[in-house]
């Protein structure tokens, strides 16, 4: 029975309100808040900005909310309104020296001037199930000592007043504007600044996997985490008319320095280097695993050779973004039956030529044998 | 909370659009180059259309009248969403047919009505370099079409003529633009290769995940790549389309029953439905009333 495909118009808008129905599931269950997404599932939230490259708590909430909890659908719907704003110009660098901390670890030094801060980490934490948070619990109250002021040293600063760490680094294009990936094709060798764009928005599962494979051999690079801190920094831009920098918010990151090992080379004597993560919110997985890719995208510049997945820079980056990945691998839902088509008229004719051709061959062998 | 719902005529901001059209001219003034762009991210993902519908969203007016096929046909799911998307937020009138049509968006499929002067054809591209799968690196394909050293391909077809008797591409088949670039005229069937050569129409290509726009003008040599004696050839069928009897089309298979029973009916549905009401009628044509 030959039935045409027809009504996809229908098909979608009923697949939609269906969609609207499940997201919202039973009506007797109260609709969830964006409130409460924002303050109970934070760290789910920060993801979202961070992979969504869009610093906006409430739009990353709502994105939450309408993609049913699937992070790569939110991120997803996050960029996708991104993408329509327009671009006033660049922030000032944030400065992440003069950062509010809420947390900074180191673990290549006991004591450091500033301390250890723990924060609010699951670091330590036993992973049993809580029973009690199935309830509504009261919480205590944190904690809290009055914030220090002012500059909090960084530990490269430590490494670099005995030149045991190299520079900071230039920006890769010499100039002031830095590079931007969403304004500029991307071309390989990618800049410094460019790549960690890319890394810093890059889907956190695969960088994971990468920071791991260089862990285990693939590329090793005897990663120590220098410094983790995350907390607010001020975002200023720059007023040409006024010839100041005007404050226009916060911001909350996560920076991790890696201090990596380094032979030296002819040029260079030998020295710690460095591998660098910076990501939106509070997101360490990340921002560990983005400089150990770093440091390991960085093979080429420091002269190493490049044998391992994690240092193959059109391979890591042309991959790492969810957004694309997710789109792609999933258009192999959309039909194909033109090109199927062409594949299946071939394949019918290469059966054929390969059954005339055993055919001649074996009546061959009958004559040959008779 | 306070959230812009307000989106720009045709969804993309003005200097999007402007930066999409300054690399849309230099693609028409170097034929088969890939352009570099920097793709934005669209409310539908990539790999459905966001290079097609970035360059219809860039080019597109108020006047314009858009038609968009997938697979041939205008009402695939991907086309329905794509053509109310465009209704929506560029609220251009919108046709299924070929010839009413201004700008016609396409996945896989070159219409078989010719497409005349004045009208633009935008393909949606999923991998825009031909020489991706004989080399993987960006780096050394960019190098490879400055230099024109496209030995690499010959080299594929040979080998698959050296295996299978004749050449095994079927869809994507690779063309030279212009006696210059090779060029992947995105995965169209073969059958639709001829169509681009010399085509009054202009036409564009757009990958939105990889970032690369380029372009067939009006009256532009494409040649599809074969050898003097394997030259290239389209697809045949049997039989004629079983609803409209059309031949020299390309067709689809749709099975009857679970007994292997088939028929081929035309891809193009528009070309279908234009010879119906014609008065053309193909052997089954009967069948679809019947039911």
């Amino acid at each position: 029975m030959y039935v045409a495909v027809k009504g996809g118009e229908t098909a979608i808008n009923n697949a939609h309100k269906l969609l609207a129905d499940r997201r919202r599931g039973d009506r007797d269950i109260d609709a969830l808040s964006l409130a409460q997404i924002k303050e109970q599932l934070a760290l789910a939230v920060d993801r979202v900005m961070a992979e969504g490259s869009l610093y906006d708590r409430d739009l990353a909430a709502l994105s939450i909310k309408q993609s049913r909890g699937d992070m790569i659908e939110a991120i997803f719907l996050l960029r996708a309104y991104r993408t329509t704003l327009p671009r006033f110009g660049y922030s000032q660098p944030i400065n992440t020296g003069e950062m509010k901390i809420e947390r900074r670890i180191s673990a290549t030094y006991k004591d450091l001037p500033g301390g250890q801060m723990l924060g609010p980490t699951f670091d330590y934490t036993h992973r049993l199930l809580d029973p009690d948070l199935a309830q509504d619990e009261a919480t205590d109250e944190p904690v809290t000592r009055k914030p220090d002021v002012g500059r909090t040293q960084r530990v490269s600063e430590i490494l670099a007043n005995e030149g045991l760490i190299e520079d900071d680094g230039k920006n890769g294009h010499g100039a002031e504007e830095p590079g931007d990936i969403t304004r500029t094709p991307t071309e390989f060798p990618m800049s410094r600044d460019e790549r960690l764009q890319s890394l810093s928005r890059g889907d956190e599962g695969f960088l994971l996997s990468l920071a791991y494979s260089t862990q285990r051999g693939y590329a090793r690079s005897h990663p120590f985490v220098g410094e983790i801190r995350i907390g607010e920094v001020d975002v200023e831009i720059e007023v040409p008319e006024l010839g100041v920098s005007v404050l226009i918010g916060r911001v909350q990151v996560t920076e991790c320095q890696m201090v990596n090992q380094f032979q030296g080379s002819a040029k260079v004597p030998p020295q710690f280097t460095r591998g660098y993560g910076l990501v939106f919110g509070q997101l360490e997985r990340k921002a560990m695993a983005m400089s150990l890719c770093d440091r390991a995208l960085r093979a080429r510049e420091l002269g190493e050779d490049i044998v391992a997945p994690a240092q193959d820079e059109e391979f890591v980056i042309a991959h790492s973004d969810n957004v694309q990945a997710t789109g792609f691998v999933e258009h192999l839902k959309l039909p194909h039956y033109v090109d199927f088509q062409a594949e299946l008229g071939i394949v019918r004719q290469m059966r054929r030529e390969y059954a005339e051709t055993n055919d001649a061959v074996s009546s061959m062998i009958k004559e040959a044998a008779e | 909370m306070n959230i812009q719902a307000d989106y720009n005529f045709a969804y993309l901001d003005e200097q999007t659009k402007r930066m999409i059209r300054r690399a849309i001219l230099k693609a028409i003034a170097i034929p088969g180059y890939q352009v570099p762009f920097s793709s934005r991210e669209m409310p539908m993902p990539y790999g459905w259309g966001t290079g097609g519908v970035q360059v219809t969203a860039s080019i597109i007016g108020p006047d314009d009248v858009l038609k968009v096929i997938d697979q041939g046909a205008d009402d695939t799911t991907n086309a329905v969403s794509i053509r109310a998307f465009f209704a929506k937020v560029a609220r251009v009138k919108t046709t299924t047919h070929t010839s009413e049509a201004t700008i016609i968006q396409t996945r896989h499929r070159i219409p078989e009505e010719q497409l005349r002067d004045g009208q633009i054809l935008v393909y949606q591209v999923p991998i825009p370099e031909p020489l991706r799968f004989l080399e993987p690196r960006e780096t050394e394909t960019r190098k490879m079409h400055a230099l024109e050293e496209y030995g690499l391909m010959h080299v594929k077809l040979y080998e698959d003529i050296a295996t299978h008797g004749h050449i095994a591409t079927t869809y994507a088949y690779p063309v030279k633009v212009e006696g210059r670039y090779v060029m992947d005229p995105s995965p169209t069937p073969k059958f639709d290769n001829p169509k681009m050569h010399m085509s009054e129409a202009l036409q564009l290509f757009g990958a939105g995940r990889e970032k690369r726009i380029y372009a067939i003008p009006p009256y532009t040599n494409v040649v599809s790549l074969d050898f003097d004696d394997h030259p290239f050839e389209v697809q045949k069928f049997d039989k004629p389309c079983a609803i409209c009897a059309a031949e020299g089309v390309y067709l689809d298979e749709v099975i009857l029953d679970d007994q292997g029973s088939r028929m081929f009916v035309c891809s193009d549905t528009d070309n279908c439905e234009s010879r119906q009401a014609a008065g053309h009628r193909g052997e089954l044509s009967g069948m679809e009333a019947a039911q």
